[in-house]
């Protein structure tokens, strides 16, 4: 028998407003401890929450773009539950009535566009945070005491949740990178996991291939990068498909993945279910926004990246798409072939060169651009590189670096190659025992004993030629 | 205050006289948890339930649990009393987090009844209607969720106004009950209610859940109430809880407003009497259970230190409520725990609902409902101490409008064994103005001699 995964995600997202969610104190990464603070996200007696209108029309915008239908009238509930850093003993988050429910994602990959289902976004602030002092690996447990900083609590929380239509690791990285860059182009986060703006946690259950039932999930949690999330499934898919094979059952439970030794543990069971005995925030009134609002906001949605993949997929293909638009460079590169570069070649420079020199793509002039991938294997490699370094300066010019020519004459590099050759009979020999790839190596030999001032395609030509030749 | 407008007396002078006034008096009536030296602006005194954050004033909602919390803002209430130059007296006694009907159920003792100090002033808020009563603070604001300014403001023989809700704000005051909740003035006369009502209403930014007054508070004048149409529910006649010497001055009353030229007919609240009181035991136990858990020791008021974090906050729980917010913590807990949630918390906000319509119905062309505001006159300290259930039903005629959102005006209208009676006043939303103007009238009409026999 064959299992297929069934894969669920829920993605919390920290919107960058400028201040919290039910108070005026502002968010922010890495200010003193308790120094964002006010008798509201303190929860100190008599204090009342006021919403932050700007929160509700960035989670609108949200769900707009998530094609989401967009509640008339969305309500706040309390979800009661004890822990330090929640410090009112009670979560304000929507439930029952989210401001979006019922939208989806349209996944481009090779066999069409995959749907997947997103169930509700809904708005809710974050808990404080909990520093646990002495003890092992700053873990509740065994900790001498537990110190709350309140900064980050009461910051505005996004969280989605997908319907369980991933059907692979590989899958939900994909939709992952198409949902973050979502996010970053409507302005509403910086959606970064390594500073917890982005945090996702991953339903897990496998099922025989091709059957329609849903058997018991777990959960996976802990999991900072997008690669981490994709080996984490892997790990949990595994170990389940090797428990239903084995004749046992998964059982619900929550596991935190190390990545350091690709290892899920599973979490202390909790003795009893969860009841958070939710109920409508009296201190709230409900969001009501008008059509006008939801109209105005949906014309601020740029086309959405899965779109955006699908137009410029067939001058490419699905896969140099998918890196440029999750890279947020499909702009630079529309442009840039619209100067008239060659796409391809566009597409790699962009992908591989500019992202490899760490260059601010905003910055860079398409047309200057293009006429650095229009001469990159005329000039000199030395030339091509710096005026990559260079490219995204202020006033920039392609136009020095295209005068210097590579050295295309045969005559004059037929020396250099014999030479090298001659050096490395060894690799020589493995080449032609079969070992085709040694011919990048041949060539780098060259390009270096030229200082990079060679054209490397006349060198390729050559080295293939006197390899064969001898 | 015609003394201060002639200047003939400083508003610190009428700050210390109160204070004498306090130090002779408090020790038996305990009205005043704390008191303030220095005053606070240069007008009328006025004294604030200790529900009330003050800032820089030690501020306990009459618990253990917050001994030695002092507030680092005011409320919004505190703040526009403070702003009208009102100078704060002190911090007067409650029912621990305004819950109670006597003030029996403070951390810090009882307050008692200036008209007879071995009975009990009513509750919550029977420390501010007490030290009215007893010329210990002209005026005072209290808090009320069930009936927490009206039925002391009753018992004591003071003007009590719990408003609309939605027009004062609760912005700092220690919640007990949010969708019930609201701030309002007790003081001798409807005059002097309207006015400090004037001072505390209006929308606030900082509650999201207040609203702009319909119309400017207007002072009510004149003694006539021709063309008034008021109303009693059928339902009172058959109450058997009402005592028969408060029934008594209530029916006397009405014919003093009929003599006014009110129309005195009938209407009928069939739900509001059967199913208010569950109703109310649901709503505000819940609403409580939630708003009480902040009181963890984490990070203000009293700390119970533990092994571990689970200890600390059970100890100071343990610690720091007393019994009936306890008990109202456990009704609330289970009113809203999964699978009762339905049965419990849902169908009490749908009774809620239909309390509202049929409130509405019944206020249809009519200026006010009347009703007594409290079934029995002051009753002894001890007396029901023991019974919830007996306590709970002080409240029974303050609180179905209270769950309607609707205001209610409670007036002497008598006595009764030498024990003040309450009459009350149900209005429409934002009807306060015509609920002064009745007021105001009958008030002048009854003659009720608000200094209590005993201080004559």
């Amino acid at each position: 028998m064959t299992w297929e995964p069934v894969i669920g995600l829920e993605i919390h997202v920290q919107l960058k407003t400028r201040t919290k969610m039910f108070c005026r104190c502002a968010v922010g990464f890495g200010a003193g401890q308790n120094t964002q603070t006010c008798p509201v996200c303190l929860g100190f007696p008599g204090a009342l929450p006021v919403m932050n209108r700007r929160a509700i029309e960035w989670t609108i915008k949200l769900g707009l773009a998530l094609d989401c239908e967009i509640a008339e009238h969305a309500v706040f509930a309390r979800k009661n539950y004890f822990y330090p850093d929640l410090p009112k003993g009670y979560q304000i988050s929507q439930y029952d009535l989210p401001s979006c429910t019922n939208g989806k994602v349209l996944l481009p990959s090779t066999e069409g566009d995959r749907t997947i289902g997103i169930v509700r976004a809904h708005l809710e602030e974050d808990a404080a945070k909990t520093v646990h002092v002495g003890g092992r690996s700053g873990r509740i447990g065994g900790a001498e005491a537990s110190l709350v900083d309140y900064n980050r609590g009461g910051t505005p929380l996004v969280e989605i949740v997908t319907a369980p239509d991933i059907k692979s690791a590989e899958e939900a990285k994909r939709f992952l990178q198409l949902l973050r860059q979502t996010i970053v182009e409507l302005g509403i986060s910086d959606a970064e996991m390594e500073k917890g703006t982005l945090r996702i946690d991953a339903n897990v259950s496998v099922r025989p291939t091709g059957s329609d039932e849903l058997r018991t999930r777990t959960e996976i949690k802990n999991m900072n990068s997008f690669n981490f999330i994709a080996r984490g499934i892997d790990a949990e898919v595994e170990r389940q498909i090797g428990v239903w094979e084995s004749g046992g059952e998964v059982e619900q439970q929550t596991y935190d993945f190390d990545a350091a030794t690709g290892t899920l543990t599973a979490r202390r069971s909790k003795e009893e279910a969860d009841d958070y005995r939710y109920f409508p925030e009296p201190d709230l009134v409900p969001a009501e926004p008008s059509a006008e609002v939801v109209a105005a906001l949906r014309g601020e949605i740029p086309e959405p990246p899965a779109a955006r993949i699908r137009r410029i997929e067939p001058a490419l293909d699905l896969e140099r798409a998918t890196v440029l638009v999750t890279g947020g460079l499909d702009r630079l590169w529309d442009e840039t072939a619209a100067a008239g570069a060659d796409g391809v070649a566009a597409a790699n420079v962009i992908a591989n060169t500019l992202v490899g020199a760490g260059i601010d793509a905003s910055a860079v002039s398409p047309a200057e651009l293009a006429k650095l991938v229009g001469a990159r294997d005329r000039i000199p490699r030395t030339a091509f590189d710096e005026a990559i370094s260079k490219i995204a300066d202020p006033g920039f010019s392609a136009d020095p670096y295209l005068a210097q020519e590579a050295v295309s004459d045969a005559d004059e590099l037929g020396p250099v190659v014999d030479r090298i050759l001659e050096e490395n009979p060894g690799q020589v020999a493995a080449y032609r025992g079969g070992k085709e790839g040694l011919l990048g190596f041949f060539v780098g030999q060259v390009m270096k004993e030229t200082q990079g001032k060679a054209n490397p395609r006349v060198v390729n030509d050559l080295v293939r030629e006197k390899l064969v030749a001898r | 205050m015609r003394l201060l407008e002639r200047r003939e007396v400083s508003s610190a002078e009428l700050h210390a006289a109160y204070l004498d006034a306090i130090g002779e008096r408090d020790d038996e009536l305990h009205c005043y948890l704390r008191t303030c030296e220095e005053p606070s602006g240069g007008g009328i005194p006025i004294a604030l339930k200790d529900v009330i954050s003050t800032k820089g004033i030690e501020t306990t909602a009459g618990s253990r649990i917050l001994e030695g919390y002092t507030p680092v803002f005011d409320a919004t209430v505190a703040a526009r009393v403070k702003r009208a130059g009102l100078s704060i007296l002190g911090k007067t006694n409650t029912d621990e987090f305004a819950m109670g009907s006597s003030t029996e159920n403070s951390a810090w003792g009882p307050s008692r009844n200036p008209w007879d100090p071995s009975r009990v002033p009513g509750g919550s808020g029977g420390g501010t209607a007490a030290a009215v009563s007893a010329g210990l603070a002209p005026w005072g604001l209290g808090s009320d969720t069930g009936g927490s300014i009206k039925q002391p403001s009753a018992l004591c023989g003071n003007v009590g106004l719990r408003p609309t809700y939605g027009t004062v704000s609760r912005y700092g005051v220690v919640a007990f009950a949010s969708s019930l909740d609201q701030i309002g003035p007790v003081a001798k006369t409807v005059r002097d209610v309207a006015l400090l009502y004037s001072i505390v209403a209006g929308r606030d930014p900082l509650d999201s859940t207040t609203a702009e007054l319909r119309e400017a508070v207007a002072l009510p004048e004149g003694g006539s109430l021709a063309g008034v149409r008021l109303a009693v529910p059928k339902q009172v006649g058959d109450l058997d809880a009402i005592e028969p010497g408060v029934r008594a001055a209530f029916e006397a009353a009405l014919d003093t407003a009929r003599e006014l030229g009110a129309e005195v007919g009938e209407c009928d609240l069939p739900l509001s009497y059967r199913y208010g009181m569950p109703c109310y035991y649901l709503v505000a136990p819940a609403e409580a259970s939630s708003n009480l858990a902040r009181y963890d020791g984490v990070r203000y008021g009293r700390r119970v230190d533990g092994a571990t974090y689970g200890e600390m906050v059970d100890r100071t729980r343990d610690e720091g409520f007393g019994p009936e917010p306890k008990r109202r913590i456990m009704l609330g807990t289970y009113a809203l725990a999964a699978g009762y949630y339905d049965a419990f918390y849902g169908q009490a906000q749908k009774v809620r609902t239909l309390l509202i319509r049929e409130h509405r119905d019944a206020l249809e062309g009519v200026d006010a409902i009347v009703t007594p505001t409290s079934p029995t006159v002051a009753f002894p300290i001890g007396d029901k101490a023991a019974d919830p259930l007996a306590m709970y039903a002080c409240d029974l005629l303050t609180i179905p409008s209270c769950l309607a959102g609707l205001p209610g005006l409670s007036i002497p209208c008598g006595l009764s064994d030498g024990l003040p009676v309450g009459l009350q006043l149900i209005g429409s939303q934002f009807g306060e103005n015509g609920l002064f103007r009745v007021g105001h009238a009958l008030e002048g009409a009854l003659g009720f001699d608000t200094v209590p026999e005993c201080l004559r």
